[in-house]
């Protein structure tokens, strides 16, 4: 296997005249966590919905673990290893937490029943619980509704979701948004663990202290280009840095023609 | 919120407001239903002290006025199965229009199937084709009757899912387009005496017996096997059981494929029940069907609900007309007062959410 997870050439999009993605050229290393920054509107969610084939790009190539990949819908990027926590949570608000979890790929019993093969509830309780506990997230009831759960308790689960299924990438777009304090707190424990056990990671954040705190690299991008990448763990950066790279007051040296 | 705490992890709360299924509530309001009808009966004057539910007879042979038990679960029966289909289709935030007349357009599409060639020695009166479609096996009027639900129902689920009309208006076509096909079929014209086979799927309390098994297999359904599970997610959050990989169009197809063969095999049911069939059959049936999911605690935004609670939703207007005839009511009066039951259960479900977020 090839020691890139991650690679994009080109990736562009286009919603009819707005050019919301330009170019982008993206290298993630095994075991390697990444983020992702930039203004409202500067391409990040853009960038992550055409990885994640949530949308489809206007053109470019996509690399995962040096194959070439071409994803027709989400599921087909969950298939190939590809696990998303999404801004918007992608979770079914009257379901309980195995529900969530298994979403899209329950476990079964009587496949031949077609679409109404009856699920293994038993086995997919067991699986969340281990789940729960590798990840470190807490929650008392997992039989609960996510209805009647905290904004922190939801993207726990949502969380625990792409972590508990030993994916080759995954991909956390700004999971500490809404978040307080501790809820925050314990997602970044979730992020640690899957950086000790080697798992890649692609994450945006707005949140600069979380940043330098989590990743080794720092890519910035503005107006749908990307205009920086900083290595922070080997280079001397500093906040201020980011913000003006993110504001457009500089601009990284390999990016000089294409970013604007 | 007793225990809210925002200790380690902040992620203890509050486990007191669990249980207490919604579905005991509506069987709390049945009960309180008829113990409401018992005072009535005891204590107005123009009733003489008769009982609703219960025998006063001085026999020991049973507790339960049996004839008025029978004729409540008749009444509400047929118009259940196809509730049945309705909560499917609401639980994914849908809703079914197309029902009552797709009772009608079945009933007649499967009676010219199951019709009798001698009636008392004479040839069939009513028959609406030759001699070829005489006297066929039970089996050939059923599976055309669920076939042709299946067709309308495939139609409705494209549209919504492939398309993206808005299901009221989808579904509102085809409730003119089934009437329409109902008027069309036999030029107006009832069409009548079944044969033995075919009378026999509605004859007696076999209503009855077809709404308790489809009741039971369905709840079986929606709550054990995938297609429940995503049912209920796609109505509880479609872009989320998108991006989960579930495959939503074709999903929802299969729902409203299944709510209109329930809705047909109700047109069967019907029409053998009634040993003919007439297009002007199912009237409001689709209304009363949306009604009883309603009582039922099937929430119109979806992702809410299940198969017993329309069961009970069912009986509890089921009672309630029954109820309304016990007193005495006027009919018009009956329809005012069912209205309100169905606006205050919509308004009490809401109120209940807005307390439980």
């Amino acid at each position: 296997m090839s020691d890139i997870v991650l690679k994009t050439e080109d990736l562009t999009k286009h919603y009819g005249g707005v050019h919301a993605l330009q170019g982008a050229n993206f290298e993630l290393k095994r075991g390697e966590h990444v983020a992702i920054m930039g203004d409202n509107g500067a391409g990040k969610s853009t960038f992550v919905r055409q990885i994640t084939g949530v949308e489809q790009r206007t053109r470019g190539k996509v690399w995962l673990y040096g194959e070439e990949v071409d994803f027709a819908g989400p599921l087909d990027a969950r298939e190939a290893g590809i696990e998303t926590v999404f801004q918007t949570l992608a979770l079914a608000d009257h379901l309980d937490v195995p529900d969530n979890l298994f979403l899209g790929r329950e476990k079964t019993k009587w496949d031949w029943l077609g679409p109404f093969r009856v699920l293994d509830y038993k086995a997919m309780r067991q699986d969340t619980m281990d789940a729960l506990q590798r990840t470190g997230v807490k929650i008392p009831n997992i039989r609960n509704t996510i209805e009647r759960m905290s904004g922190g308790q939801r993207q726990c689960v949502a969380i625990a979701r792409t972590a508990s299924f030993s994916s080759k990438l995954t991909i956390m777009d700004e999971p500490t948004a809404a978040l307080g304090v501790q809820e925050t707190a314990q997602v970044e424990n979730i992020v640690r663990t899957l950086k000790e056990a080697g798992q890649p990671l692609i994450l945006v954040s707005h949140n600069m202290r979380q940043v330098f705190d989590l990743v080794d690299r720092i890519i910035v991008f503005r107006r749908g280009r990307i205009c920086a990448n900083l290595d922070i763990k080997n280079d001397d950066y500093t906040g201020e840095d980011v913000v003006s790279y993110i504001t457009g007051a500089k601009t990284g040296e390999e990016y000089m023609e294409t970013a604007t | 919120m007793a225990d809210t705490s925002h200790g380690t992890g902040g992620l203890t709360f509050d486990n007191s407001k669990r249980s207490w299924p919604n579905e005991l509530n509506i069987l709390l309001a049945l009960v309180i239903i008829i113990i409401v009808f018992e005072i009535i009966g005891q204590t107005a004057p123009y009733m003489r002290g008769q009982s609703f539910l219960f025998d006063t007879k001085d026999r020991f042979d049973s507790i339960f006025n049996e004839a008025r038990l029978q004729i409540i679960i008749l009444q509400v029966a047929i118009i259940g199965i196809i509730a049945l289909g309705v909560t499917q289709v609401i639980i994914t935030a849908g809703i079914d229009l197309s029902s009552g007349p797709l009772v009608a357009a079945t009933a007649m599409v499967a009676m010219s199937f199951g019709q009798t060639e001698l009636v008392n020695g004479q040839p069939n009166p009513k028959a609406l084709f030759g001699p070829w479609a005489m006297d066929l096996p039970v089996m050939i009027p059923v599976v055309v009757g669920l076939a042709f639900g299946a067709c309308i129902g495939a139609i409705n689920g494209t549209f919504i899912a492939y398309l993206r009309i808005p299901p009221f208006i989808a579904t509102l076509g085809m409730f003119l387009i089934c009437r329409g096909i109902a008027l069309w079929w036999s030029g107006g014209n009832p069409i009548s005496f079944p044969t033995e086979q075919f009378a026999f799927i509605g004859s007696g309390m076999m209503p009855v017996v077809w709404f308790i098994v489809l009741a039971i297999i369905f709840q079986i359904i929606m709550s054990y096997t995938v297609y429940g599970k995503h049912t209920y997610a796609i109505g509880s959050n479609e872009e989320a059981a998108r991006m989960s990989g579930i495959n939503v169009k074709r999903h929802k197809v299969m729902v409203y494929m299944i709510a209109s063969m329930l809705a047909a095999f109700a047109g069967i049911v019907l029409s053998s029940k009634a040993s003919t069939a007439q297009a002007g059959m199912g009237e409001f049936y689709e209304l009363f069907a949306i009604a009883m999911a309603v009582i039922g605690g099937i929430s119109l935004q979806g992702g809410r609900g299940s198969i017993i609670g329309t069961v009970l939703g069912a009986m509890v207007l089921g009672v309630i007309r029954s109820g309304f005839t016990y007193i005495k009511l006027d009919g018009s009066y009956q329809l005012m007062a069912m209205g309100c039951i169905i606006i205050a259960a919509v308004v009490l479900d809401q109120y209940r959410q807005r307390n439980r977020a």
